[in-house]
């Protein structure tokens, strides 16, 4: 253990010359290594501590357009050149598929921007202080009021990744990202039932993560105002959105708009690239090289460019997000968008996928209604990505001439998704990037509630 | 990229990673050098090993292995975790320093001696040679072919179809400071076929699979177990052309048997696991011995049926699994618990504890979760209902633990009218109250079916396979959440 580690991309780099040597017409190689730790504090006391380590190799080999996969952690010289061998067999006993091959060379990032993404002065924090802040970030919780009875715990959680990336191509790469992430679920009591909520914030850079007492705050006003929640009637009213669930609505439709759903065919999205598939309202940005953006990168799982992709401009569908593969499959140019796990096929997935801000206050969106519900938490799998179908279980706070009243739980929603966005009938101007993919409060003008 | 052969796991470990029980005694007494209640090690090497087929053509061939060392420690209600993916006996020792930072300091070593403990599983539930699990790469994409086939000469609508085979072989050791030395070989074989369908300008999905801790024989075998699977997604597929919009609101519902099952996995499973009743988060906390479901119920989960994909000879703490019933005629009788909380609540650990990698800690997880078979004629359950929702394949469900408020999603449903099964629905979401749901089922069918095997439950991020189980049941309203006021 005393050899000096090689830097991850000449593991990549060697990894690639040995499967060029044995055989493989083309191959990419990724190269992971990540630490993390996780600080979780329960009731004012340590509850878990939680330190990891992963280092990866995944390899692609082709022999010609027969290609295969596999990944190790069985770095040592001798094991790379079995590896190798063992993926280039593989591949061998493949067929062809016409399709498959690496990314057109001219597509290559070739620049290597400052993202703003690694501040490895965080990760100096010592034990003591990581419990501190999960502790503060509980105790402002618990605080907050006598009816917090319990939690769940608040976590602290550090991560710095190392990714390295080279191909058969000539390119060779990497990049190093650090995240800072930190949370707290309380639970209230009240009357014999209990209600559980949380808050979180996360960022790059430990200075920009929110303090802990406001993220505690902020847990504890959630939690509150769902004690004593009870279902309404079934009915059709119009539909609010706070920012946190309009996000999961923008996550299915960036899963539709993504390659793999669309050359198999299994998209609500198909077939509708320069058509309206939302209201006027309604633009969508995926922005691979956003400053700061929690899912930033110089380049992509195949060495494209990362870049910015309008998806919908003013309600239309102007791009679809696509790896190499899936762009020859329909006949379009990748887009920047792929992205892998070590020891998989890349496959194209949203970066900083986000909803334009509008002109409006989230007051005057929930003013905007007269009978309707205000949705905070959702629940289940119920979206079909082939239709746009959506049925989900949902939670919040009933809206009664403008203002909200009761809190609501055990009602589900449902619609379809491509009448949903073109019922966006307000976008607020409250977008926060506390997660990849992120929205502003928005309306809906109408969906059905099933309840009592 | 030696295949591990026929080795017993224990010894395939000291041979790998070149260590003794003395290597493993002295990492767990470093590890027990702070003031501690108990420490253990676990050792995985996992190789994954997955063809997929699309329009045809493999899309994806994949092989991955991966290994390493997990060491906690626990500490009065404090858990400390690190892991490592290099084996050696440096890593573990500064895993293991890492682990016991959770624990005051000032203890005197405690010394730990491997060979009191008992070292065999006490049952042997999967007993699958690893050259009975794998199968050469061109016999498994042989198999996917003839899947493709099977599903498009199902019905002439199916425009494509995605196949995917994945055989897995873990082998686990776990060292603790009681002494136990435990090991396994955990198979596990899956099979999912997705078809797409397509049919005036309209496009419609099914999925089906199946597997278990089985040999590849499992496909082939039984009349070719895998076209059947490729046939039912092409039915699920093509069945959705004639569906209707789905009624919203509180009524009457039929489950079938089998996968809806995941109704308990959500309702009362999850609930029910031993850390979320120690914290008093649950809303099934404090409710044992009393009523959580109607008489006509009996709830178990059950880590020791042969072949089952949620079946295990030992948790991933060393611990034997068993039957353990956690709802019996309606009462509440039983929690799920690994070793921490089992501890922490005064009672014996129940065999449930069990985490995703060596990557992760354990937590309290359900195995094989149905309920018993009734005395009722399914097709007298139907009849038994004027209006109402026949519900008998389901995608995935959640649950808030606290409010105990779950939600799981129709994938094919009909409508029941007059005592008769109607037309298809489109999905619905189908949401409850955990600790009250169950009193309302007034029917329970003697057809019992547990699930094909492709269930994962998820928790703290944690993924583990899991199995479910139900007979036909009547619940008396219960909220669909369709679009149809």
């Amino acid at each position: 253990m005393s050899t000096p580690r090689p830097e991850l991309v000449d593991v990549a780099t060697a990894a690639v010359e040995r499967a060029r040597r044995v055989g493989a017409t083309a191959c990419d190689a990724v190269m992971i290594e990540v630490e993390s730790s996780s600080t979780a504090v329960r009731l004012g006391e340590v509850e878990t501590v939680k330190l990891s380590r992963e280092r990866r190799l995944g390899l692609r080999c082709f022999v010609g357009q027969a290609s295969a996969v596999a990944s190790t952690a069985d770095l040592a010289p001798g094991a790379l050149d079995a590896f190798a061998s063992q993926v280039v067999e593989m591949a061998r006993a493949v067929a062809p598929d016409p399709v498959a091959g690496l990314p057109d060379p001219a597509l290559l990032a070739r620049d290597f921007p400052e993202l703003e993404i690694a501040d490895p002065a965080g990760l100096e924090l010592s034990p003591e202080e990581r419990v501190e802040r999960a502790r503060r970030c509980e105790a402002a919780a618990l605080g907050a009021d006598p009816r917090l009875v319990n939690s769940e715990g608040a976590d602290f959680a550090l991560s710095a990744a190392h990714v390295a990336y080279a191909s058969s191509l000539g390119f060779a790469g990497s990049y190093r990202s650090t995240s800072y992430a930190l949370s707290v679920a309380p639970v209230a009591a009240q009357d014999g039932s209990m209600q559980r909520d949380y808050w979180y914030d996360a960022s790059r850079s430990l200075a920009r993560l929110a303090d802990p007492e406001s993220i505690g705050r902020k847990a504890a006003e959630r939690v509150l105002r769902r004690l004593g929640a009870r279902p309404v009637a079934t009915q059709q009213v119009p539909v609010v959105f706070d920012p946190q669930t309009a996000a999961t609505l923008l996550s299915h439709l960036a899963s539709a708009a993504c390659g793999g759903a669309l050359y198999r065919r299994a998209s609500f999205l198909l077939d509708r690239i320069g058509q309206p598939i939302a209201s006027a309202l309604v633009t969508i940005v995926d922005d691979g090289r956003m400053p700061r953006g929690l899912a930033s990168r110089p380049f992509d799982a195949e060495g494209v460019a990362t870049r910015r992709n309008v998806v919908v401009e003013g309600g239309v569908l102007k791009s679809y997000l696509l790896d190499t593969y899936a762009a020859r499959k329909l006949d379009l140019q990748t887009t920047g968008s792929a992205a892998r796990s070590v020891g998989d096929v890349p496959g194209a997935t949203p970066t900083n996928f986000h909803l334009a801000k509008g002109a409006s206050t989230p007051e005057q969106v929930i003013a905007s209604v007269e009978r309707g519900l205000y949705v905070t938490g959702l629940s289940g799998f119920g979206v079909n990505g082939v239709t746009g179908d959506y049925s989900r279980g949902a939670s919040g706070l009933w809206i009664e001439n403008g203002e909200l009243t009761h809190p609501v739980e055990e009602v589900t929603i449902a619609g379809n998704l491509l009448d949903m966005f073109r019922g966006i009938e307000m976008v607020a101007d409250d977008l926060v990037f506390r997660s990849s993919i992120a929205s502003p409060t928005v309306k809906i003008g109408r969906m059905t509630v099933a309840g009592r | 990229m030696k295949q591990q052969d026929d080795l017993a796991p224990q010894t395939f470990f000291f041979e790998r990673f070149g260590l003794d029980a003395g290597t493993l005694e002295a990492t767990l007494g470093s590890a027990l050098a702070r003031r501690a209640d108990f420490a253990d090690l676990y050792f995985e090497f996992r190789t994954v090993q997955s063809v997929a087929l699309e329009e045809g053509l493999v899309k994806k061939t994949t092989h991955s292995v991966s290994q390493g060392v997990g060491v906690r420690v626990l500490a009065g209600e404090k858990t400390g975790y690190a892991y490592s993916d290099e084996v050696t006996a440096e890593r573990l020792q500064l895993a293991a320093q890492h682990a016991r930072q959770i624990a005051a300091a000032d203890a005197a070593t405690a010394a730990v001696d491997l060979r009191r403990g008992p070292g065999e599983p006490p049952h042997e539930l999967y007993p699958v040679a690893p050259d009975a699990l794998a199968r050469p790469l061109p016999e498994r994409i042989a198999l996917l072919e003839r899947v493709d086939r099977a599903a498009r000469a199902y019905d002439p609508r199916i425009t494509n179809v995605i196949a995917s085979l994945s055989l897995e072989e873990k082998l686990v050791l776990v060292a603790n400071s009681a002494g136990e030395l435990v090991s396994d070989r955990q198979p596990l074989l899956r099979l999912q076929v997705s078809c797409i369908a397509e049919h005036g300008g309209r496009r419609h999905s099914g999925s089906f699979g199946g597997g278990g801790r089985v040999p590849f024989e499992f496909l082939v075998g039984d009349d070719e177990r895998a076209l059947a699977f490729a046939r039912e997604a092409a039915r699920q597929a093509v069945v959705a052309f004639d569906a209707v919009d789905t009624p919203a609101g509180q009524m009457t519902v039929v489950l079938g048997p089998g996968w809806p099952g995941v109704l308990l996995h959500e309702a009362v499973g999850h609930g029910l696991e031993g850390d979320f009743n120690r914290k008093g988060t649950s809303a099934f906390s404090k409710l044992m011995g009393e009523r959580v479901a109607s008489e006509l119920c009996t709830v178990v989960d059950d880590g020791t049926l042969p072949s089952r994909r949620g079946s295990l000879n030992v948790d991933d703490e060393g611990t034997p699994t068993r039957r353990n019933v956690l709802i019996e005629k309606g009462r509440l009788v039983g929690y799920l618990q690994d070793r921490l909380n089992a501890r922490l609540m005064g009672v014996a650990p129940t065999g449930n504890g069990r985490r995703e990698s060596f990557m992760h800690y354990p937590m309290p997880r359900m195995t094989n979760t149905f309920m018993l078979a009734g005395e009722d004629d399914p097709e007298d359950i139907i009849r038994s209902v004027d209006r109402g929702l026949y519900a008998v394949s389901f995608g995935g469900g959640q649950v808030d633990i606290t409010n105990g408020k779950f939600v799981f999603s129709a994938s094919e449903a009909y409508l029941i009218e007059g005592g008769r099964i109607g037309a298809p629905v489109k999905d619905a979401t189908l949401i409850g109250n955990g600790p009250d749901v169950l009193t309302r089922i007034s029917r329970v069918g003697a057809d019992l079916k547990l699930d094909e095997g492709v269930g994962v439950c998820g928790k703290d991020g944690q993924s583990v396979p899991v199995g479910v189980g139900l007979p036909t049941i009547r619940i008396d309203g219960l909220t669909v959440g369709g679009t149809q006021t």
